[in-house]
């Protein structure tokens, strides 16, 4: 709780590197690597647990490297955003670790140097957590190229011909967003001398707004392209479904949200007011429909998949758009939200593969029967994404629709229906890929691959000679080579990790308004950094914004979840009020909007949906 | 000044130009040009004229250079110099992407 404990946020960073060294040197010694990987992600996860613990109740906390003053030296800065941030990745991370590892184990023949696999995939975990942590932007930047470093590296791991193809879309895009990014950089370090956040929210403010707004179009842009924000996301879909299962779900779930993480800062730390909301509204809206149409189309499950983690990103935006407490408590809560359950379904979706021999659903079917363990771990995520009420998905959404009709102007109703209207497609999608990949039977599938057919006949075999003892059973499931426990386990976690979110959404909501109060009143963060003065400085800045006409988020709209709640169950009379069993969401004012209700409905629920 | 405005604009209109080509190579030079100039305009954000080396001991802070300038361009240099030699690997790699696997070549690391 106390300043010694955060002061060693950077280990963060520096840890993962320390292990990556560790086990380049133990390069020929495959288990030994695993090993070192592992338990370095281990305590990388339980320092920044503490950090979390540290930073629940106070709030941010900076630290100065080197011992050099905020504007002048490095710093880094934990805030509650980028604790629970830290805590989330760290722990998808170590779920996608552990599977990787027995994947690598039971899958040599699969190739590749994989031996080079766990130093890179300890390098990205330490650009992604440098990039949470920094507390100026050339940091940031930094840590942006150490993860799309390793990103490219992991990409085209084994350098086969698709993943060099796709390797190639995915290297010059980055490169060309990074650009955009350190020139970006250049200009405000030209235009105000600074390059420390803190220190460029009270800066930027008095500058020319028409500065301003290229400057923020700029990063938006370099941060869009990494975030696959609509017209920027052409990228995502042909270079994420050719890479590794694990490396796919790692990509999926953290690398696009460190570019939202990078937007959110951009939002309201450095550009606060809504000078640009008109404008990520509609990004927000196109990123959502055009996003889940594209899904529709798809038949192989890492593209449908790819389509959908596209089309949810809009759903940050939204939130972040509204730029009140509600609409960005809700997005905070999405992006954990959506980290676990987009990397547990493509997880999943590689337990499937390796089970059937293809992910395509045009040749998949009867997976249900062949493996209802499979069955239940693809269906709760996919669920959960759709949002279907008892899940975190929901809830997500809920805030999400809440903050949208709490704010009533056109544009976000518009958004509202456009919410619904995907959540609802992205069900479609799901279902779609349940019915046929899974209830579907195996000899009407077309041209199913082997493997699957083998698997469906040893399993009716099994079935068939059920009267046998069940070492007999035993070894024949070992012949057909189910999934093994290495690959089982970690999904079975991610998929509890994001089922919990629903038992947790109570203090897991709490925490997320707080620390969008926090980020939209922005003088705790400039506290923690500069001190007292500039904060109060800060806070007479977006005073001057306000008499500008630029509208900054009032204390009023705090009590949103007091005043939605006759228009709530209007609204999604058709999605929530006749299936839970607490019927109408109840309009709490401490803040934690749908959560007393939820709290008692998945204990019951949840397990068996 | 001018000089490097003029530098900046001709550098990015180049590597543009050749990253529309549709050789991976000439699209790494061009991504390679642009990255350039993007450093020049980091360069330029400082003062561009000859100062005095930042050096707390010898240099007044009125003539010193502002060396912050610089080590955003020493880092971004290091790191596009990364880049680009993995995008060179995979354009190596990438030029005979029929065949099935490539042995090796794929431990190219940046």
């Amino acid at each position: 709780m106390d300043q010694g404990l955060v002061s060693l946020a950077p280990l963060a960073v520096l840890l993962p590197i320390l292990g990556a060294a560790l086990a380049f040197v133990l390069v020929r010694r495959p288990r030994a690597q695993i090993a070192v990987t592992v338990t370095t992600i281990t305590i990388t996860l339980m320092l920044e647990c503490l950090l979390l613990a540290a930073t629940w109740d106070t709030g941010a906390v900076a630290v100065f490297l080197g011992g050099w003053e905020a504007p002048w030296g490095i710093t880094m800065v934990v805030d509650r955003f980028s604790a629970l941030m830290l805590v989330i990745s760290s722990a998808v991370v170590l779920a996608v670790l552990v599977y990787a590892s027995a994947q690598g184990v039971t899958d040599q023949d699969q190739g590749g140097p994989v031996s080079i696999f766990h130093p890179t995939f300890l390098i990205l975990v330490a650009g992604v957590s440098n990039a949470f942590l920094a507390g100026d932007l050339f940091n940031l930047y930094v840590g942006f190229e150490m993860l799309l470093t390793a990103s490219y590296v992991l990409l085209t791991l084994g350098g086969t011909g698709p993943r060099v193809r796709a390797g190639v879309t995915y290297v010059v895009v980055s490169v060309i967003s990074s650009v955009v990014f350190l020139a970006a950089i250049a200009m405000i370090y030209g235009a105000t001398g600074t390059v420390n956040m803190a220190d460029l929210a009270g800066k930027l403010a008095q500058l020319d707004p028409d500065v301003q707004m290229v400057l923020h179009v700029m990063l938006l842009v370099g941060f869009g392209i990494k975030a696959a924000v609509f017209p920027l996301s052409f990228w995502l879909p042909d270079s994420y479904p050719t890479a590794p299962a694990p490396v796919t779900a790692v990509f999926a779930g953290l690398l696009t949200k460190v570019g939202v993480y990078a937007i959110v800062r951009t939002e309201t730390l450095l550009f606060p007011g809504d000078r640009v909301n008109a404008v990520l509204l509609w990004i927000a809206l196109l990123t959502m429909i055009v996003g889940i149409l594209g899904a529709l189309a798809q038949n192989d499950i890492k593209r449908v998949l790819s389509f959908t983690l596209v089309s949810h990103i809009g759903y940050m935006i939204f939130g972040l758009g509204m730029s009140n407490v509600l609409g960005l408590g809700a997005t905070i809560f999405y992006v954990v939200h959506h980290i676990t359950v987009q990397t547990s379904l493509f997880l999943v979706t590689g337990l499937i593969e390796q089970r059937a021999g293809t992910a395509n659903v045009d040749r998949l079917g009867g997976l249900a029967r062949i493996s209802p363990l499979i069955a239940i771990l693809f269906f709760l995520p996919a669920m959960n994404l759709a949002g279907i009420p008892p899940f975190s998905g929901f809830l997500g959404k809920v805030g999400l629709v809440q903050a949208g009709v709490g704010a009533d102007s056109m544009m976000a109703w518009a958004l509202v229906v456009g919410s619904v209207v995907t959540s609802l497609l992205t069900l479609l999608v799901m279902v779609r890929v349940w019915t046929r990949a899974f209830w579907r039977r195996v000899e009407d599938v077309e041209h199913p691959p082997a493997k699957l057919v083998l698997a469906m006949d040893s399993h009716e075999a099994a079935l068939a000679s059920s009267t046998a003892t069940r070492e007999a059973r035993d070894g024949r499931g070992r012949t057909v080579r189910g999934p093994t426990v290495g690959l089982v386990a970690p999904t079975i976690g991610l998929v509890a990790l994001g089922l919990s979110f629903t038992v947790l959404a109570g203090p897991l909501y709490a925490f997320a308004d707080r620390s969008a109060t926090d980020m939209l009143a922005r003088t705790p963060y400039i506290e923690a950094v500069l001190g007292e003065e500039a904060a109060a400085q800060a806070a007479l800045d977006v005073g001057q914004l306000e008499d500008r006409g630029i509208v900054t988020p009032q204390e009023e709209e705090n009590s949103g979840p007091g005043t939605f709640q006759p228009i709530e169950g209007a609204d999604s009379e058709g999605e929530d009020a006749g299936t839970r069993p607490g019927g109408e969401v109840p309009g709490d004012p401490g803040g934690a909007p749908p959560s007393q209700d939820e709290d008692t409905s998945p204990g019951t629920e949840g397990g068996t949906p | 000044m001018l000089v490097l405005a003029v530098t900046v604009g001709v550098l990015t209109a180049a590597g543009v130009w050749l990253l529309q080509q549709r050789s991976m190579v000439r699209a790494i030079f061009g991504l390679t040009l642009i990255s350039h100039a993007v450093n020049l305009l980091l360069l330029t954000t400082g003062v561009p004229g000859w100062r005095v080396e930042p050096l707390m001991s010898t240099a007044q802070a009125a003539d010193a250079a502002d060396p912050l300038p610089q080590a955003f361009v020493l880092t971004a240099i290091v790191i596009s110099m990364a880049t680009t030699i993995f995008m060179l690997a995979l354009a190596v790699i990438g030029r005979d992407d029929d065949q099935e696997k490539v042995p090796e070549t794929g431990e190219e690391h940046a």
